[in-house]
């Protein structure tokens, strides 16, 4: 196949993104600090319009494009929305933190954007190389916004642990790549699956060999035990709108990976507990169990949050491993709603705090109820939200998975899956315990912008209203899957 | 039948509405915002009334049904109705809502407009899970419902407020996520989040039994049965007043309620089979819990174990039916009827109870029976309604609190001579527990200057505390009209278990 100037319309959300980042860059050089704000706006009008143009550009068709390199289906296109409005979202929450804290560069919002990009690259990649190049390219912009805050000690101990274990993960993916293109000759997934129902039983043992590798990987993109070492440092040490951005469209895009590579391309490699089933069933089982536990014992609402995630991508895996299309559209409804929390959760954290002051600890929530009741109850609902208490929209997340679980014939892993979140739902109760039934410590004011608490009011108020009416956005995720 | 009007919507969404209203009116004006949420509580007990008036006592079917698709991947939808089970607990929450509200109105000074709007949210959640026909829908009034209860506790409540709210939560969270596996099972099962599609769904004899005990575990949390009732005198000793009475009068028969709306009719063979259990923990609540509450030195926690002990009766009702459904059937109805009759006169004695203490603790700040005595010789209006109360909950012929327990009785009767003997005693312990609080608090010498000055009941407690006398006393003297509401309903429902589902 040669060039062919119809492909360009199905990557115009990409391509329009890489333009818009480089214009951004070069047009920050240019400003003054004090229009630095042109920058800010600039990022958020590049995500807006990439997201209006992947709608645009929309279709229940799939379409192959670069030689089969790259896709565009149903699942791509709402991966991509979701992942650009959550980007967003991070983006607004960033704005006071850093400009209190003489952070508010260009180079931050150039990041983001390129790792945007990387994350969409990896949501429409078609075969192991487009995945790999996505993948380096958001790890790489994150690995740097990690220690975006160069004075802080911290964040520089942060950047280089994930920048060491996330290049040996990648070195891993890679090593597992090869093996499996040894076996299978072909790089693009769709030519992967074909040759493995045509494997060799003799070929298994070297299959299962290159699996363990490639789920390795998946394992800690999304940070699950036991590849999650990294997450409560990372979360810990960097900057909290860069925590918050962590957490939020990478999170989307490892979704993205998870579902190309494991079920496009090695889907025949499944069967069982030899297969990726089984290694997903332990990942789960141990993300939900040591990353709800070990959450109960911090105090930094930081930590606290690295742990929960942990404990959240169990859950996704969990449907993912159900091996079935209800599965795969609860696991992205998951996503997408943890993602939406998450934002929430560390953009309260960055909204509390203030010139030369990081709100951080259990302590720094104390009587938020007493200080601003609004921002207290949407602290609440997100809470709740992540406990997956209704009427917020984290139960039927929760609901879907357990759902999916149930119809895969595996009932003792929901149970397994409900215990943990009663278990998980002891240390959200205790923010919000934090929230309302204790004192204020300190008295200073809230200044966040009156954007960034729009932005607050407008995700805790989408949480519970998902919450009330889930139908819609469930429905986006099964045609994703084409239920 | 249709209503012209969505009542139970209405019933449902108006406190709810109304409650964010309330708590959008902020603590500038705490006298508009109180009158706000009274007026809101007001409508919405005027708005279910005509559930009652409009009722047809003669069928058994669901009525005032109303259904819109909300999740269609899962077939879950917005589906209400109400039967004779049901319809009597709603007027009773809208009813108990008025006046702990009513309660609140001078007591409650820190953030008065969170915490009516508190009650007027959990008021709406609540008519929603006695509403709710879908499973989907119902489980999620019934978490719902944890929310506003938590902080309730949380915020306005005493000392050990955190320990006991959080307890609370985690007790009742942990007893309904294995409701709500047991629930998705028969989705898949039925293929329907219909509640009455699962009523006529075939089970077999194992899943019977693990669907029945994940549904024992929700509901005995929340009436709640022996051994895991600890966490009620925990959450009663540290709720304020009104907490309090939502949660005995409310909350406790939500658990009852489920054992009808789920246990009983969608596993009538596992519960069949297990009824010796249920038995024997209602026994043991009835029994070893009054003489818990016989030794009890603070009041609240002494009300609170009385009514573990009250509601053992509703579930010893509900379950000896299957004794008697085996000896030919009699009075199978009988032991329904009474475990319903008890669960709404419960409802009113306890609310009356948690009120009264209240009263006391308003003025002295204290819960505990040796710092009072004598409280008749300086507040005898209260005392009157006090030692009227306490007669009721000791089951005085002529209250309410005597008809549901003489009917269970009267059913155990024919079931086993023994569980009537053990159920009877409670006559003799209840009248114990209470009447020897009522004595420590209400008879004897002036204990101390506090009761010296302690003054009387005011207008408004006097109208809350006169309301709940007079349903007591109408409920004792003529509880027909009662019986009548679910008569037909639990008539179907001794037939739909009498079937076996094998």
């Amino acid at each position: 196949m040669g060039f062919d100037a119809a492909h360009l319309q199905g990557l115009a959300p990409e391509i329009f993104l890489a333009s818009a980042a480089c214009l951004v860059l070069l047009i920050d050089v240019f400003l003054k600090d004090r229009y630095r704000m042109t920058t800010y706006g600039l990022s958020l009008v590049s995500l807006a319009v990439t997201a209006a143009l992947t709608i645009w550009g929309s279709s229940d068709a799939t379409e192959v494009l670069w030689s089969g390199g790259y896709i565009r289906d149903p699942m791509s296109d709402a991966l991509k929305v979701a992942a650009c409005l959550v980007a967003m979202l991070a983006f607004v929450y960033a704005k006071d933190y850093l400009r209190d804290r003489d952070l508010f560069k260009g180079e931050y919002f150039v990041m983001g954007l390129f790792a945007v990009l990387g994350g969409l690259v990896m949501i429409s990649a078609n075969g192991f190389l487009t995945l790999y190049l996505g993948l380096e390219l958001l790890s790489l912009c994150l690995f740097a916004m990690v220690a975006f805050d160069r004075d802080s000690p911290q964040g520089a101990e942060a950047a280089v642990k994930y920048f060491v274990l996330g290049a040996l993960s990648s070195g891993m993916l890679l090593y597992g790549i090869s093996i499996i293109y040894g076996v299978t000759g072909a790089l693009d997934f769709p030519s992967v699956a074909q040759s493995l129902m045509h494997a060799d039983q003799s070929e298994d043992t070297v299959l299962i060999f290159g699996l363990v590798f490639v789920v390795i990987g998946v394992a800690f993109k999304f940070g699950a035990v036991p590849f999650h070492m990294w997450v409560p440092d990372v979360y810990h040490g960097a900057p909290t709108p860069v925590a918050l951005f962590l957490s939020s469209a990478p999170k989307i895009a490892a979704f993205g990976l998870a579902i190309r590579m494991l079920v496009e391309g090695l889907g025949g490699l499944q069967g069982g507990w030899e297969g990726w089933q089984g290694m997903l069933i332990i990942l789960a089982v141990a993300s939900m169990a040591v990353g709800n536990i070990v959450a109960i014992a911090q105090s930094n609402v930081k930590r606290m949050l690295a742990y929960s995630t942990v404990g959240h991508m169990g859950f996704i895996f969990l449907g993912i491993l159900t091996v079935d299309v209800d599965g795969y559209a609860a696991a992205m409804f998951y996503t997408i709603v943890y993602s939406l929390m998450a934002a929430g959760g560390f953009g309260m954290l960055s909204m509390l705090s203030r010139k030369g002051f990081d709100a951080q600890e259990m302590d720094d929530l104390k009587g938020l109820n007493e200080r601003s009741p609004w921002l207290a109850f949407m602290m609440l609902l997100i809470m709740f939200s992540m406990a997956g208490v209704p009427p917020t929209v984290g139960f039927f997340a929760k609901l879907f998975i357990i759902e999916s679980v149930i119809s895969a014939d595996m009932t003792w892993l929901a149970l397994v899956a409900v215990f943990f979140s009663v278990i998980a739902a002891f240390y959200y109760l205790r923010v919000v315990k934090v929230l309302y039934f204790d004192k204020p410590v300190t008295t200073a004011p809230i200044t966040a912008s009156l954007d960034t608490q729009m932005a607050m009011s407008l995700n805790g108020v989408t949480v519970l209203l998902l919450g009330i009416f889930p139908a819609a956005l469930l429905a986006v995720c099964r045609t994703a899957f084409g239920v | 039948m249709t209503a012209d009007w969505p009542i139970l919507s209405m019933s449902i969404w108006l406190p709810i509405l109304g409650g964010l209203a309330v708590l959008g009116s902020g603590d500038k004006a705490p006298g508009v915002t109180r009158w706000l949420a009274l007026i809101v509580a007001l409508l919405t007990l005027l708005v279910t009334l005509p559930l009652w008036i409009g009722f047809d006592t003669g069928t058994a079917q669901m009525q005032f049904v109303e259904q819109v698709e909300w999740v269609p991947a899962f077939d879950a939808w917005y589906r209400l109705g109400v039967d004779g089970i049901s319809m009597p607990l709603i007027i009773l929450t809208a009813f108990v809502s008025v006046l702990v509200i009513i309660a609140a109105w001078q007591v409650i000074q820190y953030k008065p407009h969170q915490y009516l709007a508190a009650f007027l949210i959990m008021e709406g959640v609540m008519i929603g899970v006695f509403s709710a026909l879908d499973a989907m829908l119902f489980y999620v009034f019934w978490e719902a419902m944890l929310i506003p209860m938590f902080l309730v506790i949380g915020v306005w409540g005493g000392p050990n407020r955190v320990y006991a709210t959080i307890k609370f939560f985690l007790y009742t969270f942990l007893g309904s996520v294995f409701m709500l596996v047991a629930l998705v099972y028969m989705y898949f099962k039925s293929g329907s989040m219909d509640i009455l599609a699962f009523h006529d769904l075939k089970l077999g004899l194992t899943e019977q039994i693990l669907i029945f005990l994940a549904f024992l575990l929700a509901f005995a949390v929340k009436v709640p049965m022996w051994p895991v009732h600890t966490w009620l005198p925990d959450a009663h000793v540290e709720a304020p007043t009104g907490g309090s009475v939502i949660l005995a009068a409310i909350m406790l028969k939500i658990g009852g309620y489920g054992f009808l709306r789920f246990s009983l009719p969608i596993t009538p063979d596992a519960s069949s089979e297990l009824d010796w259990l249920l038995i024997l923990l209602s026994l043991v609540a009835v029994v070893y819990i009054g003489f818990v509450a016989l030794v009890q030195q603070d009041m609240k926690k002494l009300i609170a174990y009385s009514s573990i002990a009250h509601m053992g009766f509703v579930t010893l009702g509900f379950f000896i039916v299957f004794i008697l459904l085996q000896k030919g059937g009699d009075g199978a109805l009988l032991g329904l009827e009474g475990g319903m009759v008890q669960m709404v006169s419960h409802g009113f004695i306890s609310a009356a109870m948690f009120l009264s203490v209240g009263v006391l603790y308003d003025r002295l700040h204290s819960r505990q029976i040796t710092d009072y005595g004598g409280v008749v010789n300086t507040m005898p209006w209260f005392a009157a309604f006090m030692v009227f109360f306490a007669m009721a909950n000791a089951g005085l012929p002529g209250t309410s609190g005597f008809v549901g327990e003489f009917m269970v009785i009267l059913a155990s009767f024919q079931a086993n001579f023994w569980y009537a003997f053990l159920a009877a005693t409670t006559l003799i312990i209840g009248a114990a527990y209470t009447l020897w609080m009522v004595k420590r608090v209400v008879f004897g010498d002036v204990a101390s200057d506090g009761v010296a000055q302690l003054k009387d009941i005011n207008g408004r407690e006097a109208l809350v505390l006169g309301v709940l006398a007079a349903a007591v006393l109408a409920l004792g003297l003529w509880p027909a009209p009662l019986i009548d509401v679910m008569e037909a309903t639990l008539h179907q429902l001794v037939n739909h278990i009498a079937v076996s589902k094998l």
